[in-house]
Order: C-alpha cells, then sequence, then structure tokens
C-alpha cells in the first residue's frame, strides 16, 4: 500500500507531536530553563529598569538560543535508541520529507512555545510595544531556522559520547547570524530606522534553511547511520 | 651603529606590540611544525614494534 | 594527465610524494620568510600615520588571508572525499583544521596586538573581528567532532558536512568590511583594482603571504604523513616502508 507523500509527512508529524507531548519533561524543561536564564540577568546586572530594558531583547534571544539547543536532544535521541531511525533511513519514502515533518514537529512543541513564552515575559517585564512586536517578527523567522540548522548538526551528534556539549559547541557559532541580525533589527526598529534589511536576510536565511537543511540532515544521518 | 639596532628594538615606542606579533606568530609556527615531527616518531616507532613482532612469528 | 593524478591518489605514492614536496616547500618557505621579514622589519618604510607599528601587518594579513583559505582547502578537500571516496582527502582536511585554527588564533591575536595601539582598544565588536572569532570557532568545533567519532572514515565525512554547513561564514568574512561600516580598515589588495598600498610595502606583504602558503603545504603534508601512516599501519607498504627504515 503506497501512501502518497501528504500522508506519509502527516503520519510523522502528528507520531512526533504525540511522542513529545506525552513525554512533557522533554518539552517543559527547556521552557522553564528559558525562565530560568532571563530571570538570572537581573540578579547580576541590578534590577534597574533602564538598564534592564536596553538589554531585554538581547538576553531573551539569548536565552531562546540557549533552550532551543537544549531542546535539540529530543529531535533524534530517542528514534536513535529504539531503532526507528535506522527504520526510517530504510523506508522507501524520501528521508529529506520524514526530516521535514519531524522539524516541523520540533519547532511546534519547543519553537512555538518559545516564542509564547518570550511574548510573555516581555510584557511582564513592561517592554515596549515596539520591542514586543519585533521581537515577535524576528522570532517567527527565526525559530525555525534555530530547528532545522538544529537538526543538521544534531544528525552529525546524536549518540556520541560528549554529545550535549559538543552539540552546543558546534551549533551556537552557526546560531550568531540569527542572533545578529534579529537583535539589529529589534534595536534600529526602537530607534525609528528602517529594518527592511535585516527583516530580508532574516528571511533569506529561513528559505535557506528550508532548502538546505533537509538534505544536509538525511546526508548525515546516512553517513552516521548507513 | 649602536643607536640605530637600540631604535630598531624600540620600534618607535610600539616595541612590545609588534615583538610580541611576531614572537607569537613564529611560536605558533615553530609548535605546528614540531608537534608532528614528534608525533611522526611515536608513530613510526609503534609501527616498528608491530613489524617486529609480526616478524618475530 | 588524469591517471597521472590518480596514481598519487594511491597512499602510499602519496607519501613519497609528500615526504619530496615538504623539503622543497620548507626550503621555499624559509627563504621566504627570511626574505619577507628582513623586508617587514627592516627595509620597509614606517607608515606616517601608524609608526612602526604598521609592521604588524605584515605578519596579521597573511595570517588573516590564509585563515580563509585554509577554511576553504579543508571543506573543498572534505566533500572531495565525501563524494569520490579519496582516502588521501580526508586525511588532507582533517590535517588542516589545527593549522587553519592557528592562523586564525594569529590573524586574531596579532590584531588585538595592533589594534590597542591604534584604535586604544584590545578588542571591539564589529563585523570583521566577530567573524573572524565565528571562524576560530568553527575550526575547533570541527576538530572536537573528528575528536569525538572513533572511526575515521566516518569522522571525515561528518566534518565534511559540518565544514560545509559553516562555509557561509566565509563571504561575510570577506565581504564584512564592505557591508556593514567597521572600524577595520577596508581590503588592501583587491582581485581587480590596484591595490591601494604603496609598493614598498605590497612587496614584503607578498612575500609573506608566498612565505605563509608554502608553509601550510609543508605543515599540512607532514600532518597528512603521521596520519596516514597511522591509518594504514596494517596495509602492507607501511609494513615493508617502516621494515626497510629500521634494518
Amino acid at each position: 500500500m503506497k501512501s502518497n507523500l501528504l500522508d506519509v509527512f502527516m503520519t510523522i508529524l502528528k507520531r512526533d507531536l504525540s511522542l513529545g507531548l506525552s513525554r512533557s519533561s522533554e518539552i517543559a524543561n527547556p521552557l522553564i530553563f528559558f525562565f530560568i536564564v532571563v530571570m538570572i540577568f537581573p540578579f547580576a546586572l541590578g534590577p534597574e529598569s533602564n538598564l534592564l530594558q536596553r538589554i531585554m531583547p538581547g538576553v531573551i534571544w539569548i536565552a531562546v538560543l540557549l533552550s532551543a539547543t537544549l531542546s535539540l536532544d529530543m529531535m533524534f535521541r530517542s528514534d536513535f535508541e529504539d531503532g526507528s531511525l535506522e527504520l526510517m533511513l530504510l523506508s522507501r519514502y524520501p528521508m529529506t520529507l520524514l526530516i521535514m515533518a519531524k522539524i516541523t514537529a520540533h519547532w511546534l512543541l519547543t519553537g512555538a512555545p518559545l516564542i509564547l513564552a518570550s511574548i510573555f515575559l516581555g510584557v511582564l517585564l513592561n517592554l515596549p510595544v515596539e520591542s514586543l512586536l519585533y521581537l515577535f517578527i524576528t522570532m517567527m523567522l527565526g525559530t525555525p531556522v534555530l530547528s532545522m540548522v538544529g537538526s543538521a548538526v544534531m544528525a552529525l551528534t546524536v549518540g556520541l559520547r560528549g554529545g550535549g556539549v559538543l552539540l552546543a559547541l558546534l551549533i551556537l557559532p552557526l546560531y550568531i547570524p540569527v542572533l545578529i541580525f534579529s537583535i539589529a533589527a529589534i534595536d534600529n526598529a526602537i530607534l525609528g530606522l528602517p529594518i527592511t534589511g535585516e527583516i530580508y536576510i532574516l528571511g533569506a536565511l529561513l528559505v535557506l534553511a528550508i532548502t538546505l537543511a533537509p538534505f544536509a540532515t538525511s546526508t548525515s544521518l546516512r553517513i552516521r547511520f548507513g | 651603529m649602536l643607536p640605530e639596532i637600540q631604535e630598531f628594538f624600540h620600534m618607535g615606542g610600539y616595541a612590545f606590540y609588534v615583538w610580541s606579533s611576531y614572537g607569537l606568530c613564529f611560536i605558533v609556527l615553530v609548535l605546528n611544525i614540531i608537534i608532528p615531527l614528534c608525533r611522526e616518531k611515536v608513530i613510526i616507532r609503534s609501527i616498528a614494534i608491530q613489524v617486529h613482532r609480526k616478524q618475530q612469528k | 594527465m588524469l591517471r597521472h593524478i590518480n596514481q598519487f591518489a594511491s597512499p602510499k605514492n602519496f607519501y613519497a610524494l609528500s615526504c619530496k614536496l615538504v623539503h622543497y616547500f620548507g626550503g621555499a618557505c624559509l627563504l621566504l620568510f627570511v626574505a619577507g621579514v628582513f623586508g617587514g622589519l627592516l627595509f620597509s618604510p614606517p607608515d606616517y600615520q601608524q609608526g612602526e607599528s604598521v609592521r604588524i601587518i605584515y605578519v596579521h594579513v597573511p595570517s588573516a588571508w590564509m585563515s580563509l583559505f585554509v577554511y576553504i582547502v579543508m571543506a573543498g578537500a572534505g566533500t572531495i572525499g565525501l563524494i569520490w571516496r579519496i582516502k588521501i582527502m580526508d586525511v588532507i582536511a582533517r590535517s588542516s583544521a589545527p593549522l587553519g585554527a592557528s592562523f586564525t588564533f594569529l590573524a586574531l591575536a596579532t590584531g588585538s596586538l595592533w589594534g590597542k595601539p591604534m584604535w586604544g582598544a584590545w578588542w571591539v565588536w564589529d563585523a570583521r573581528l566577530t567573524s573572524e572569532l565565528i571562524l576560530l570557532f568553527l575550526y575547533l568545533g570541527y576538530i572536537a567532532l573528528q575528536s569525538a567519532i572513533e572511526d575515521p572514515r566516518m569522522a571525515a565525512r561528518a566534518g565534511a558536512i559540518l565544514a560545509l554547513i559553516g562555509i557561509i561564514n566565509i563571504p561575510i568574512i570577506h565581504f564584512s568590511v564592505e557591508w556593514w561600516s567597521t572600524l577595520h580598515q577596508g581590503p588592501t589588495v583587491s582581485k581587480l583594482d590596484a591595490p591601494s598600498i604603496h609598493i614598498d610595502m605590497l612587496i614584503p606583504l607578498l612575500l609573506m603571504a608566498l612565505a605563509y602558503m608554502c608553509y601550510f603545504i609543508s605543515a599540512v603534508l607532514m600532518r597528512a604523513r603521521c596520519d596516514l601512516l597511522a591509518l594504514e599501519r596494517n596495509s602492507a607498504w607501511v609494513g615493508e616502508l617502516i621494515g626497510e627504515r629500521s634494518r
């Protein structure tokens, strides 16, 4: 019985979503980590409102990067451990399609909650409305890139010893362009300067990630697991 | 002659910066030659032992 | 011609060839370094604005050029090894990484030592310095990945993918001084225009650049030789080679 590609995509998507939701600690822990990271900055830098307001978008974005790095673990590790990764590699459906489904599930389970949590924290910490708006826009463009580039590097490092730290070491330099352009967009928007350039570049990074990341991920998985 | 050499080492007040830069480059480049050479000796010695053992069998 | 190249793709011939090449390029490198350092420190003029500290340019700029070039070599050799499964290319990619990291470190360190007297700061967060620092982390990440994977063949192929993912940083570094307004000065030597630098400074700079290139070729072949011996330790040609040497 040969299913069409959309059915395959939806099957894997539903599977990963239900698996993720059933293991709720895998979703909750990165989110709690996100809140903790943002909260410890006022402890270190003093609770003065002005300083915190200026750096809050940056702090929130850093916390998003670190939480995304932590949350990548759920993407391939459990499939690697129970052998379903090898089954997926052996199936007759294109691996890139399966990977796109897994990435979509990952973003829905981690990226989207992070966006909501950021907006919530921003409101809580009295960020101005422009900051919140552009934080939201840059995160909508940026968090899918984080999931996609993360999947490619995760495919390279899943199951290796020293795994978590190695993953962070490899992936944070690759996350930095997203961070730089997002913060530039938010800062310039607050100052009233045009930000079309930064938004275009973020969009370009998104498109680049959508086209290349599944291919890079499937090549990496085939290298690691035949 | 002597004042000129003094001036050369002094590098117009920038002695620390210029000589540290050149010195750092020299050290790093030399290390990148010494380390492979040492490693090569170790590897050749261990392969020689392996070959010797095989021949003795 | 292709057969000629194919012949050197075999590890045994490559080992013999690299021993010879190390001597030639090593000798050339030594001569060029002597010429470049003498030219840079003695015969080139001090800058009217920067004084004697401009002499740092003769180690800073070639290091930076090489840091970019070696990354391209590493990614290119890795890709060739990935697609055409040539063991030599895997070995060359793996051997280039520590050298590339060294050059990047030197570019950052000498740049810092030049920046302190000129700009008054050891470090600024401008586009070129930041992207060069990211390059250092990319190299270190590549090296970390290689040491984490035990099977050398798998390690080389995984490294090739990682190097390709990071290669987007190279044009960012190169064009950073044009795309963003930075503290770092613009490109001195461009391919199409006449260089904006005086000939008295250009010559030692090019000599040093050639010296660094010859150094890289000898150093990478030295490392590649080691790796190749270690990789092929159980094969016949290694046994014969070492057997002959120990007699």
